[in-house]
């Protein structure tokens, strides 16, 4: 069974692609395939967002971006974030975070997932 | 950064994007190949899951905190490349622009300067100027004395001071010389806030009579007289023959109504009219207390009029006190002027934004299938849309730079063209606010005329647009373009018919008789010797001293006094009625009353109707005589002949005076402004029964009127030299024709006149390159459609009548739209320029063939080209 597509909420995109590149240096294409395969197929980056969003998080400051070979000895831009990134991806998760709770409260849904 | 840096960096930027999203879709399809795809499906799905590579690249360059900046530059070297191919279009729009923007803002920069600048002084908007009020005679600016010193101790809310005029001869240091003089109350400086540049002002203890006498002295005279030497102060000055201690220089440029050279204490002042309720001749200038807002002050100089009106009902019945902030009394009538000539700019310079849009739109027609193809390979609409206005805007912003230059240049040659003295002229300056205005004008002009270009950028029907050649695109913007031209034609209209009428009113106002004759007559004010003035018989002796005199030089054929002049500054009203018993008080009618020696009739070529004028028999102890016009006579008695009858002035004196002779009536406010002032009775009377205690002020005032034989400014001269007297210290000054006079009274009217003239003809010239161009435009889309006309054998006739055709229906349409707009200006102007006549047919029947004859010649030109084509050339063009 395929599990249902979601679309991502508003503003979520920066931060999965900040938390992803968390996890070390990456190139655009593995960012894509990571983000498809952590989330099982849910969460499916809008065709033609990804690379506008990289540039707007580098332009931005929270990446920063070095010419690299890749395993199989090819050059790709490899991203990964700045002090000012790790910050922002920090504040954001949390406030994420919170608001998961507080929907959760809300619907009835405690910490552990079991109504 | 230099050039070559940013182009290197953009282009290395462009090739990491490339490089980056060839990476990725490479390492796609490979993977989509390991999963057993054919290579090239497998590349095209990569394509396709990426989002199709240039619109991402798009976005990403969008992304790019910088993308704006580099279209934006990328625009501006496209414009100016267009620009450069096409540099007589480009000049044309510039020169345009930049007279229309210049001429906003000169225009602007004198009401900025004028009337939206705040005062100089501290807290401006805290001070107010008084004027008093009576149901019959509305408005008035004088105030007597007495009522000044009781309203002064009595208002809580208001600090208050006086000023009036107090001109005089000033004999040392320096030679002699009459100066422009003010009594002022000891407080005014206080009052006004500011302080003098040296020394200090009046004490109140100097602003009462018999105490020292003291003057401050302005900062010209002591640049002039004392070579601007701190140590003036404590220096005396001979000022009216009497010692006077400097204590103050007023700061540069320090003006009450005009500058003024000396000012002196008025409580020291002694003629009579300082205790005379009925005189009021000061001018009060008050200053809001803090915390103290206008309606109160209001209230409370309401229930003082009142008072004063119970306690002094013969002098103050009926009199009440208004307040007014004192910036609008400064500004006087050349508010509605100033507005004027802004709107007339304004559609001036709208015109010329038209005339751009309507080229620019021409031109992006022509673009019209090259933007439709950039549309069709992925160029956005608001960057296509964005690209045109960044093109009017940099034609609007280069023009706006031009015209602050222009304005920079015109600004003060047209404050010092200005008729009469503009008011606060030395306070306009091009300031940020004049230069954010004009900076505003050019975006909004270039906002304007890119407007309809930008919003041509094609949206749908693109195959249309690509698939149809030139031909059938050339007829979408005729309407547009109809539009541009019977809005100008319009506009065009507007100026005209308001030049016309400002025109024919001129000419039907200087047609006027101004009841004098003005050829070959000289007057000029007169300062008797300060020492010839210590008693009334060697005043009287002075002054016919001055006759005697003034008679002996060659080319003066007769010689008078008046104490005013008929269209110069100054008046003198007095009340009077016709019987025994007085009207309520403050309800007599009023005259202009002049008091005048007898060849005054002679000099100034008044027609005597009726009875005699004034003869040396008529003097001190024999009967009082009166002189009055016609309009008299007619308003107080219902009859031209007067002769013989009485009427009552009180300030003359309890008993009646007869009336001995009837003359012709003088446009004393001017020959535009009589018909409407409120005082048009007028009534002369003999210098020689002035009575004595009145004669020192009489003296300060008397002017010197004389009829010559030659051209009047030869003998102002030899007349000077001649009335200097024994001591050489009597002064002839602002000499004046009768013609001068006369002219200045219409300065306004001729000086609108003018400027109309010269925008309303700007406006045709434009309306008509407008109408050119459009039908130019137009008619070269045509030909292949007139070259099939030809062909089918319409004659030249035919093809010149087709293009005039078109010309001429929207010449109509503009000429009827103007009209109604013309007619609805033509309201207006009556109620902002005193004199000016109501539109009537004939002034449009004159301006608009003369609009129209201009406008077809315009379009005669291309129709005649259109007519001479060649139909095979036609044709095949295209």
């Amino acid at each position: 069974m395929t599990p249902a597509k979601s679309d991502l909420p508003q503003g979520t995109l920066d931060l999965l692609i900040l938390k992803v590149i968390a996890l070390g240096p990456v190139h655009g294409y593995a960012i894509a395939q990571r983000l498809e395969q952590v989330s099982r197929g849910v969460v499916q980056v809008p065709e033609g967002s990804l690379y506008p969003a990289l540039h707007r998080l580098e332009n931005r400051g929270l990446l920063a971006a070095d010419w690299k070979e890749t395993e199989t000895g090819r050059e790709a831009k490899f991203y990964r974030l700045t002090r000012k990134g790790r910050r922002q991806l920090d504040a954001e998760a949390a406030s994420w975070q919170r608001l998961i709770d507080a929907i959760g409260l809300i619907l009835g849904i405690a910490d552990g997932g079991t109504p | 950064m230099t050039w070559w840096r940013r182009l290197w960096w953009r282009s290395q930027m462009e090739a990491h994007l490339e490089k980056e999203l060839r990476f990725h879709i490479d390492q796609h399809s490979e993977q989509l190949m390991a999963r057993g795809l054919a290579p090239d499906k497998a590349r095209r799905q990569a394509r396709l899951g990426l989002g199709g590579p240039e619109q991402v690249k798009e976005k990403c360059r969008d992304a790019r905190g910088t993308r704006w900046l580099e279209d934006l530059l990328q625009d501006f070297r496209y414009a100016l490349r267009t620009f450069r191919q096409r540099p007589g279009f480009a000049a044309i729009a510039l020169l345009t622009l930049a007279l229309g923007i210049g001429a906003t803002t000169v225009m602007f920069a004198v009401i900025n300067g004028v009337l939206l600048r705040p005062l100089s002084y501290p807290e401006p908007h805290r001070l107010v100027t008084l004027h008093g009020f009576t149901e019959e005679f509305g408005e008035f600016w004088g105030f007597s004395n007495p009522d000044f010193r009781d309203a002064k101790r009595e208002i809580r809310s208001l600090a208050m001071a006086a000023w009036t005029y107090g001109g005089g001869t000033i004999s040392k240091p320096g030679e002699p010389e009459y100066v422009d003089g003010r009594k002022i109350s000891a407080d005014l400086f206080s009052t006004l806030g500011i302080a003098p540049l040296y020394g200090r002002a009046f004490r109140p203890d100097e602003d009462q009579p018999g105490t020292a006498p003291v003057a401050i002295i302005s900062y010209g005279l002591w640049q002039r007289d004392f070579g601007g030497d701190p140590a003036a102060i404590g220096k005396s000055l001979i000022f009216e023959g009497a010692p006077y201690a400097v204590v103050g220089v007023a700061p540069p440029g320090f003006q009450l109504s005009g500058e003024a050279e000396v000012f002196t204490p008025l409580g020291q002042a002694t003629d009579p009219r300082m205790q005379n309720r009925e005189a009021r001749f000061i001018h009060l200038i008050a200053r809001l207390r803090p915390s103290v807002a206008l309606p109160k002050a209001q209230a409370e100089l309401m229930l003082m009029g009142r008072h004063l009106a119970e306690q002094y009902p013969k002098s103050n019945a009926g009199l009440s006190m208004l307040a007014h902030p004192l910036q609008q009394e400064l500004v006087g009538d050349v508010r509605s002027t100033l507005w004027l000539l802004l709107s007339a700019v304004g559609l001036v310079l709208l015109i010329a934004c038209v005339n751009i849009a309507s080229l620019l739109l021409a031109r992006a027609v022509s673009r019209e299938r090259e933007l439709a193809m950039r549309v069709a390979l992925g160029a956005g609409r608001g960057r296509l849309a964005r690209q045109c206005l960044t093109e009017s805007a940099v034609l609007g912003f280069a023009g706006g730079l031009l015209g602050v230059l222009l304005a920079t240049i015109s600004v003060r040659p047209f404050v010092a063209f200005w008729p009469g003295a503009l008011p606060r002229a030395e306070e306009v300056h091009l300031d940020w606010r004049v230069l954010v205005f004009a900076i505003g004008a050019s975006l909004f002009s270039g906002l304007l005329f890119g407007l309809a270009p930008a919003l041509r950028v094609p949206a749908r029907g693109l195959e249309s647009a690509l698939r149809v050649g030139a031909r059938s695109i050339a007829g979408s913007s005729r309407r547009l373009h109809s539009a541009f031209v019977v809005s100008e034609i319009a506009l065009a209209v507007v100026l005209l018919v308001a030049a016309g009428m400002l025109g024919r009113s001129l000419l039907s106002l200087s047609s006027l008789d101004p009841g004098v004759n003005v050829r070959n007559v000289l007057t000029a004010r007169f300062a008797l010797s300060p020492g010839a003035v210590a008693n009334p018989e060697q005043i009287r002796a002075a002054w016919q001293d001055v006759l005697d005199r003034a008679r002996r030089v060659p080319g003066v054929e007769s010689v008078a006094l008046a104490d005013i002049i008929p269209m110069r500054e100054g008046e003198n009203s007095l009340g009077y009625w016709t019987t025994p018993t007085p009207p309520p008080p403050n309800q007599a009618p009023i005259a202009l009353a002049s008091s005048v020696t007898p060849d005054y009739l002679k000099v100034m070529g008044i027609p005597l109707r009726y009875g005699r004028f004034f003869t040396d028999h008529d003097r001190m102890g024999s009967e009082m005589v009166i002189v009055v016009d016609e309009n008299l006579a007619q308003h107080a008695f219902g009859t031209k002949d007067v002769v013989g009858k009485r009427i009552w002035i009180p300030e003359m004196g309890a008993a009646p005076i007869e009336i001995v002779g009837v003359v012709g009536h003088v446009r004393h406010w001017g020959l535009a402004a009589d018909d409407q002032s409120r005082v048009r009775d007028q009534i002369y009377y003999p210098f020689a029964q002035v009575p004595a205690p009145l004669l020192h002020f009489f003296s300060s005032v008397m002017s010197i009127a004389v009829r010559t034989t030659i051209p009047p400014l030869d003998i102002v001269e030899p007349l000077r030299r001649e009335l200097r007297g024994a001591g050489g210290d009597q002064a002839m000054y602002e000499e004046r024709t009768m013609e001068q006079l006369v002219n200045a009274s219409l300065a306004r009217q001729r000086f609108l006149l003018l400027l109309f003239g010269i925008f309303a003809g700007l406006a045709l010239l434009l309306a008509c390159i407008g109408i050119y161009g459009v039908l130019a435009y137009l008619t070269g889309q045509r030909v292949p459609e007139i070259g099939v006309r030809m062909a089918l054998g319409a004659s030249a006739r035919d093809v010149l009548w087709l293009v005039l055709r078109q010309g001429l229906a929207l010449i109509f349409a503009g000429v009827g739209a103007g009209t109604l707009a013309a007619l609805a200006v033509g309201r207006l102007l009556p109620s902002l320029v005193s004199g000016m006549q109501p539109t009537d047919v004939s002034t449009f029947a004159i301006t608009i063939p003369v609009l129209v004859a201009a406008a077809l010649l315009a379009s005669f030109v291309p129709a005649r080209r259109a007519s001479r084509a060649d139909p095979t050339c036609a044709l095949r063009q295209d």
